[in-house]
């Protein structure tokens, strides 16, 4: 594999008796988009939880450009160069819409402020087709536009990393392309990725890799038709009597 | 980020409103000069008060702790320091305390940091006082030449400090770390935001300002012990008067402040013994009628009328 820009080893979470997340393993290549698959409750936010710092890990390590982040603080890792998104949209409600990307852009990975962070949020804005609804109140925006303004602040301090937390989820068919699209664009743009995901259509198109894991552990990687034809994650997905 | 027309103006009046109210001492003497110490102190008091609980949330009850060692700090010290010296002194002393306290519970949650506070300036007095059993010494003496019209043009001097501190601090990295903290933790920390450092660094300001007012007022009591220095009721009196006013804004507690001193004056001229029974009701007329103090009433008002104006 090219230069790993992340890696996983043994990666394990437990909370009290269960085992959330059990000695993961994982590289993701510069430039790549992961896809991290895996039925309800399985430890997908788990793992990404632990890669951002948001929780300790009880075991393993997780590396980026091969200097370990794991056991830092999520302020750290995201001055590190990785950002992400929650699988429940985590807004700032005392703020606009303009402001709530400001906030992403002050103190992360690439430092703006003043004139410099207002111009960058604008220009956000505009990416993830909020173009012209800076100036909102939070409680006017739509379900989907409430997912672009949290991807907007994530992308604001200009993050190497990106973890995308169910970011398609809740979509109709038409922002589910638009929303296919704009990730395109960011990987295009040089990002890595990793993608917390249900969507077939979405896992189909934009995953180079997939990762899938059940009850904590990885179960199967690969090429998305590979996984999705691998009789243990369907096994997984569908329940031991089906298969 | 520059200044705009408007921040020149607002600064231009601001001045103006400060070098009227420095007047005051030469307008009068005794009851209403009393009365402008009592509302520079509590201004000083709430408003740094309110810039770190205002987007933390977490409040406080430190103040009566802060001042009790400012005005230590000028007891122990008037006969060798020039006055101005041992307030700032103070102002050290304070800040680094408070960031003692805020390193030791900032990390915990609300209702911890509530308690802690509480007993912190209980711990202090009790420490003092043994101190003063054991060394056969009751309280300490003040005198010091500084009248009542010094009194209060130092604590006009600290209001306007705390004023424009709180002014520049809202258009801070700093300030906006603590608002975002203030709205999720969270995302703060995902946002790169060093959020146990940002609310350390904040919570020092009302310490060193407590502790500077106390040092600052010590004088005007003459003789100083732990029950007076470390009243509790300070504290209760500044979280009531801040959120009274509405801690979001920095005028905010100045609004609270004003009402809230000439109402307990007349309280306790009228009804000498009912001064805590007031306190207690306006904590309750504030946390059922006006959970966001006079500038959330303000707000609601303004909304309704740009609406029925847009209408
Ligand atoms: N903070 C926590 N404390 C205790 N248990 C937790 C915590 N977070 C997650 N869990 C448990 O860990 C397991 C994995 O949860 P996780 O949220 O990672 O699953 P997921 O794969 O993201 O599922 P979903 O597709 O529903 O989002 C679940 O059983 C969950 O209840
Ligand atoms: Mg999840």
């Amino acid at each position: 594999m090219a230069s790993s820009v992340l890696s996983l080893r043994g990666v394990t979470k437990r909370f009290g008796g269960l085992v959330a997340v059990n000695a993961m393993d994982f590289d993701v290549a510069e430039r790549e988009v992961v896809g991290l698959l895996g039925p309800n409750g399985s430890g997908k936010s788990t793992t990404l939880n632990l890669v951002s710092g948001a929780l300790p890990l009880s075991s393993g390590s997780v590396s980026l450009w091969g200097s370990r982040i794991s056991g830092l603080p999520a302020q750290t890792i995201n001055r590190k160069g990785v950002s992400r998104t929650f699988q429940l949209v985590r807004l700032l409600a005392s703020m606009n819409v303009r402001e709530n990307v400001v906030a992403g852009a002050v103190f992360g990975h690439r430092r703006r402020w003043g004139r410099d962070a207002y111009d960058h949020a604008e220009m956000l804005l505009e990416k993830v087709g909020l173009g012209g609804k800076g100036d909102m109140a939070l409680g006017q925006l739509t379900y989907i536009d409430t997912k672009r303004v949290e991807l907007a602040r994530c992308l604001a301090s200009d993050p190497k990393v990106l973890l995308l937390d169910e970011w398609l989820a809740g979509l109709n068919p038409t922002e589910l392309q638009i929303g296919i699209t704009l990730i395109k664009s960011l990987r295009d743009e040089g990002r890595t990725i990793i993608l917390v995901e249900h969507v077939m259509d979405a896992i189909r198109s934009l995953c180079d890799r997939c990762v899938v894991m059940a009850a904590g552990a990885k179960i199967a990687q690969g090429t998305p038709s590979e996984v999705l034809s691998d009789k243990e994650v369907i096994r997984a997905y569908l329940g031991d009597d089906d298969a | 980020m520059s200044l705009t027309a408007t921040d020149i103006r607002n600064l231009c009046l601001s001045a103006l409103a400060l070098g009227i109210c420095a007047l005051l001492p030469f307008g009068d003497n005794g009851y209403w000069l009393g009365l402008g110490v009592t509302i520079a102190m509590f201004t000083a008091l709430a408003t740094s008060w309110a810039l770190f609980s205002g987007p933390t949330h977490y409040i406080s009850l430190a103040t009566a702790a802060f001042f009790g060692v400012g005005t230590y700090v000028t007891g122990l010290g008037i006969e060798t320091l020039p006055f101005w010296a041992l307030v700032i002194l103070a102002g050290g002393i304070g800040a680094v305390l408070a960031a003692l306290v805020g390193l030791a519970t900032l990390r915990l949650s609300g209702v911890y940091f509530v308690i802690f506070t509480l007993g912190l300036a209980e711990l202090v007095r009790q420490a003092i006082t043994w101190v003063q059993n054991n060394s056969g010494q009751k309280g300490l003496y003040v005198l010091t030449d500084l009248d009542e019209a010094g009194i209060y043009w130092w604590l006009l001097g600290l209001t306007a400090l705390v004023l424009l501190g709180g002014w520049m601090i809202g258009r801070s990295r700093l300030g906006f770390a603590l608002r975002i903290i203030g709205d999720d933790e969270t995302v703060a920390a995902h946002s790169g935001i060093n959020t146990a450092r940002a609310k350390v660094l904040l919570f020092m300001v009302p310490g060193a300002v407590a502790a500077m007012t106390g040092a600052i007022l010590a004088p005007r009591y003459v003789y100083i012990e732990p029950s007076l220095a470390f009243a509790p009721i300070l504290s209760f009196q500044v979280v009531i008067m801040a959120l009274l006013g509405g801690a979001s804004r920095l005028w905010g507690p100045l609004v609270g402040v004003i009402p809230f001193t000439f109402l307990l004056e007349a309280v306790s001229s009228n009804f000498p013994n009912q001064t805590t029974l007031v306190i207690g009701i306006a904590f309750l007329v504030i946390v059922y009628l006006l959970p966001k103090g006079f500038v959330g009433l303000l707000d609601a008002v303004l909304h309704r009328i740009n609406k029925t104006g847009a209408v």
